[in-house]
């Protein structure tokens, strides 16, 4: 081969090759094509093949025409390839439905009660307090005897009691309140002391719309050097802000009597769904009853050891399932243990 | 109880805006339930004479009666059973108003024209009494307005008192704190009594059991019954009690307006007479006014006549055999004091409680005693022309000590939080009747006898309260110094083990855990506590198994189309004490019950929920709590199906139990489908060791995977099968899984293939080719050994 027959040959070759790049219906066959005029058998690799024997004149001439002929064939193949890709992108399906859901992976759920229950104990961590527990099944002593309640007090029959059948006749049943913890706690512990106790109580009901015979408490317990009644309405205080977020909500205490505290008293929240103007949920008073409250009573300190004179303290509670009610418009106690999924699965 | 404004300002001259008194009652402790001022909405309701009865000609229940109204004659349809010609009732004509705001029409009932109608106090607002229609003075003036007649232009408040405070369990007592409140004198008259010199019946009386009965007044007068007149009835009623006598509404005046229950004996049909103060006899019994005969006991307290026989039950209920009546013409008056256990015991024993014993078991005031009895012969000799004999007759060995209580003005600071001088804490005291003395840390205070609830400095502490107001006390945020605020362990593990759940996908469940005997025995072999005085027994024996409330959930929402569910609940089971006298053995567990489908169409299949549900759950909180070597251990369990259940197993200690639930157990609770479920107890889980946590360094060396297959006979526990190739495969082993069950004819019957995957990696080198084939024999031979495996080609 001299060199007009390398450029006889490159000339065929890329009207050859543009009109095979032309005629390729698919990237497949554009790939084959490129192959044949740009691959190792193609024109291209002969001419470069034989340039070796050209005269040192000839070579540049020939080396340009190769480099001609490798860009011609080799811009006309890729903008074949770009229409190519975009015709079939164009003739491709919608992809996949995502909106088809996932797995479906249930989420699960707390009980409402369970998430009130840790939010109040995360309030009271926050102002210092721990976390006490006693059982559900108490004795006479720490339900009532050492609470001031002793047999025949007419504050026995303001709780309809569930007795179980061991020991001896009613000295055994399921706690009225909260407050055997209080007694618990005490005689475990040494001053000063700052609990909650949060749990399940009991009354003689049977379950409807209004009554249950089991519901939930917490209760709070402070025993200290000074403690003083203003600091028994500024931690209710306090504690009711962060529970309904609201720095302007106020406390109302009315004068009330439970046998283990004195002075006592009623505790009440200004309405935060009103601001107090009056409403459904407080029952257009502007003021929502949350349980309440008292200085420990001495007889109760000096009952499990501890020096009234030295120590003072105070306790509250309440019901979990109420602020449950309360803040999310439920009206009946048995809608909490039904356990109806879309209930569950509504918090 | 409820308090007419208009008698309490017979005692002081409180003219404070109503709002301004229900303030200041709930202030004091006397919460107002709520205030009626009946007078505002009672409009056009005459006094009307009814001058016949007939039958409904339609209506078996309801009756005609005509009635005179004064301007006019009417025939109005009535139901109540206490109408009769002559009475002299309330008559609403149509276009008046009743409370409520409810106008009467003209209208027709059953065929019959009724042009108005026939009240109860209830339906004028007058208290709860709806039992028949009510009767006014037979004197009033036909026509006039029930307003003046009744005195319904008046303010009832209806208190709620404390069980500590008896003493404002009547008028007078109210009275005497809206006094001290507003700054009023308080007057209580001295009750004024003309003797009849002509009647000198004295009555001896013996008391027998001092220590129920510390006093005992009898007083005897001659007596014309009759009717109490209308402004006594109309302040009874006012009140919520019902007129029925002019000695018997006596009675019941003084009752409420000195808080001192009050008997009148029929003296002609008392033996003796005398009187007798007594504790009853075994197997004695006493026919009380309401016609019921009660079984006594020893400890209760018995009121005789001359002859020993039981004539009341002290202080709860007369007897029926000397109840005064219409041809009663002297009485015998008890005026007591009765010790207050006595009281509440018998009361709550026959569950028999009155006005009486209601006031005597909180404690009235023993020297209270003469005064109200003076009080009531006072108002008899005005309303039923009583003559009062000369003789009275108290028995009251030992007259009552009042209270003497030192006070520390620093102690009600201390407790208050306040800074009250000596001159405020002794003016807050001195109006509710207490003598205070002294000064600084020496005040001494004597508490009046109507007062049992001061005893101690505590007490006057709270008086102070109620007296300066709460209000008057700051807000102080103490912050505990000696430790911070935190969860325990337990308590941090319990959330741990129900964050882990819910990340499953359960729900949370929340069941009573009184629980029917037969569920109980469904779901548990152990006997259950048992309670004492259930209401029904669907909730008499405290649950020994969380299961019972999660499968009776599963079926609550099953009956309501909602048969798909996962749901858990944590909390307290019950056993039987295991040392007699004890506590119950309570334990905390934590148990979930899966139902129905397993839902995950169309991504993949939806299929019915299966054992493997259950096991990922222990699982999911083993590894939430990091419990080291739990095992499944196959084995059977009350309400399980015993092909596909097994024990949890914490150290040789079995800590739960998990697997399918048994159909006909779950039939019997109402679930059709499939159910899976687990329980584990907590208390067994939080004792067992943890996993290690200490850090070890991730190798950067490659892994090297096999996979071995093994022929083993069915008894053989896959969990067993990866025990062994740990213990096999030498420290270089990262992780082995079983990946394959498999199951053929050519393998036999009772024979299966388990495939496992086993990672290996070096901590300091990439693996030889060698080292993988050590470990691989050292496995296979082990398999074969402990299992007899065979290797699968
Ligand atoms: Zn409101």
């Amino acid at each position: 081969m001299n060199l007009d027959d390398a450029l006889a040959l490159l000339d065929g070759a890329r009207a050859e090759a543009e009109a095979a790049v032309a005629a390729a219906a698919d990237v497949d066959a554009l790939d084959v094509v490129e192959r044949k005029w740009l691959g190792k058998n193609s024109p291209a690799t002969a001419v470069n093949e034989a340039i070796k024997t050209f005269s040192a004149d000839d070579r540049p001439r020939a080396g340009q025409a190769v480099g001609a002929y490798r860009s011609a064939v080799g811009e006309a193949a890729g903008a074949r390839r770009e229409a190519l890709t975009a015709a079939a992108a164009a003739t491709r399906g919608p992809g996949i439905d995502l909106t088809l859901g996932g797995h479906a992976r249930p989420r699960g759920h707390l009980h409402l009660v369970t998430q009130i229950r840790r939010e109040l104990e995360d309030i009271f961590i926050g102002l210092g307090y721990r976390v006490a527990e006693g059982p559900e099944v108490e004795d006479d002593w720490h339900n009532f005897e050492a609470l001031n309640i002793p047999p025949a007090h007419p504050a026995r029959s303001m709780q309809d009691t569930i007795y179980v059948d061991l020991g001896a006749a009613e000295q055994m049943m399921l706690r009225t309140h909260t407050s055997p913890v209080q007694i618990r706690t005490m005689e475990s512990q040494e001053p000063p002391i700052y609990v909650v106790a949060p749990g399940r109580t009991y009354r003689n009901e049977t379950l409807d719309a209004r009554h249950s015979p089991a519901f939930h408490q917490m209760e709070c317990l402070a025993v200290d050097r000074g403690l003083t009644m203003a600091d028994l309405f500024g931690t209710i205080e306090a504690f009711a802000r962060r529970l309904f977020d609201d720095e302007s909500v106020r406390t109302r205490f009315r004068s009330d009597f439970f046998p283990y505290t004195e002075p006592s008293a009623e505790l009440a929240v200004s309405c935060v769904f009103c601001g107090g103007d009056g409403c459904r949920v407080c029952s257009h008073t502007g003021w929502i009853e949350l349980g309440g409250c008292g200085m420990v009573d001495p007889q109760v300190l000096a009952g499990v050891g501890i020096d009234p004179e030295e120590w003072q303290g105070f306790a509250f509670g309440f019901g979990l399932e109420r602020i449950a009610m309360i803040r999310y418009g439920i009206n009946e106690i048995r809608t909490f243990f039904d356990n109806d999924v879309r209930f569950l699965e509504q918090y | 109880m409820r308090a007419p404004l208009s008698w309490i300002r017979d005692f002081t001259p409180v003219d404070a805006p109503v709002d301004a008194i229900v303030h200041a009652l709930n202030q004091l402790g006397l919460e107002v339930d709520a205030v009626e001022e009946p007078g505002r909405e009672v409009l056009g309701v005459r006094v009307a004479r009814i001058l016949d009865v007939v039958a409904h000609p339609n209506a078996d229940k309801l009756r005609l009666a005509d009635v005179d109204f004064g301007g006019g004659q009417t025939r109005v349809v009535c139901g109540a059973p206490n109408i009769e010609p002559g009475m002299v009732v309330p008559f609403a004509p149509s276009g008046a108003t009743l409370p409520g705001g409810f106008t009467l029409e003209r209208r027709t009932i059953r065929g019959e024209v009724s042009d108005g109608m026939l009240c109860s106090a209830k339906e004028l607002g007058l208290g709860d009494d709806h039992a028949g229609i009510l009767a006014l003075d037979p004197g009033a003036e036909l026509g006039d307005d029930v307003r003046a007649v009744l005195g319904l232009d008046d303010v009832i408040f209806d208190l709620a008192i404390t069980p500590n405070r008896p003493d404002a369990m009547c008028i007078v007592g109210v009275a005497r704190e809206l006094a001290a409140h507003f700054g009023l004198p308080l007057t209580v008259p001295e009750p004024e009594v003309d003797r009849d010199p002509a009647v000198t019946t004295a009555v001896p009386v013996a008391i027998e059991a001092p220590d129920r009965c510390p006093r005992y007044l009898a007083w005897t007068a001659e007596v014309a019954m009759g009717p109490a007149p209308a402004w006594m009835q109309q302040r009874l009623v006012k009140a919520g009690v019902r007129a029925i006598s002019n000695v018997v509404d006596v009675t019941n005046y003084v009752l409420l307006e000195h808080n001192q229950p009050l008997h009148a004996f029929d003296l002609d049909r008392l033996a003796g007479p005398g009187i007798v103060v007594r504790l009853a006899a075994d197997g004695e019994r006493i026919t009380t006014l309401d016609g019921v005969e009660r079984p006594l006991d020893p400890s209760d307290l018995l009121i005789c006549d001359g002859d020993r026989a039981p004539q009341a039950l002290a202080g709860i209920m007369g007897g029926g055999d000397s109840e005064v009546d219409d041809a009663t013409t002297r009485i015998l008056l008890e005026a007591a004091y009765f010790e207050r256990m006595g009281i509440a015991r018998t009361s709550k024993r026959l569950k028999l409680r009155s006005e009486s014993s209601a006031r005597f078991e909180r404690g009235i005031d023993p020297d209270g005693v003469a005064r109200a009895a003076a009080r009531a012969m006072e108002l008899l000799a005005g309303v039923a022309t009583a003559r009062p004999s000369t003789a009275t007759v108290d028995a009251y060995p030992r007259p009552a000590e009042r209270a003497r209580i030192r006070l520390r003005t620093s102690k009600v600071n201390g407790v208050l939080g306040t800074d009250l001088t000596d001159a405020e804490v002794i003016d807050a005291l001195a109006p509710l009747g207490i003598d205070v003395q002294g000064s600084g840390e020496a005040i001494e205070a004597v508490a009046p006898t109507f007062r049992p609830d001061l005893e101690r400095e505590i007490d006057l502490v709270e008086e102070v309260a109620r007296r300066v107001g709460f209000d008057a006390i700051g807000r102080t945020v103490p912050k505990p110094e000696h430790q911070v605020g935190g969860l325990s362990h337990r308590q941090h593990d319990r959330r741990a083990v129900a964050d882990a759940l819910v990340g499953l996908g359960l729900a949370e469940a929340v069941a009573i855990p009184l629980i029917a005997p037969e569920a109980a025995a469904r779901f548990s072999a152990v006997a259950p506590v048992q309670v004492a005085n259930p209401l029904r027994a669907e909730e008499s024996v405290l649950r020994p198994t969380l299961l019972t409330g999660l499968v009776a959930a599963a079926a609550h929402n099953a009956a309501r189309g909602q048969s798909d569910v996962a749901l858990f609940e944590l909390g307290r089971i019950f056993r039987r004490p295991v040392v007699e006298g004890a506590l119950p053995d309570e334990r905390e567990a934590v148990a979930g019950v899966l139902a129905g489908m397993v839902r995950r169409a169309p991504i993949e299949p939806d299929r019915a929920v299966d054992a493997y549900d259950a096991v990922d759950a222990i699982d999911a909180v083993v590894r939430a709590l990091g419990v080291a070597d739990v095992r499944i251990e196959s084995a059977s369990a009350p309400g399980f199906d015993p092909g596909a259940s097994a024990h949890v197993v914490v150290g040789g200690e079995v800590v739960g139990v998990v697997g399918a639930l048994d159909p006909a157990a779950l039939a019997a609770a109402g679930v059709a489908g499939p159910a899976v479920a687990f329980e584990l107890d907590l208390d067994g889980l939080d004792a067992a060791p943890r996993v290690d946590r200490q850090f070890r360094v991730l190798s950067s060396y490659p892994p090297s995977t096999i996979d071995l297959a093994f022929v083993v006979d069915d008894s053989v526990h896959a969990a067993a099968v990866v025990r062994t190739l740990r213990a096999a495969a030498g420290d270089l082993l990262e992780d082995v899984r079983c990946f394959d069950e498999f199951r053929s004819s050519q393998l036999g019957p009772g024979r299966r293939s388990l495939a496992f995957a086993l990672r290996f990696r070096a901590p300091d080198r990439t693996l030889t080719d060698a080292d993988v084939a050590d470990a691989r024999t050292a496995c296979i031979h082990a398999v074969e050994a402990a299992h007899g495996g065979a290797l699968r080609g």
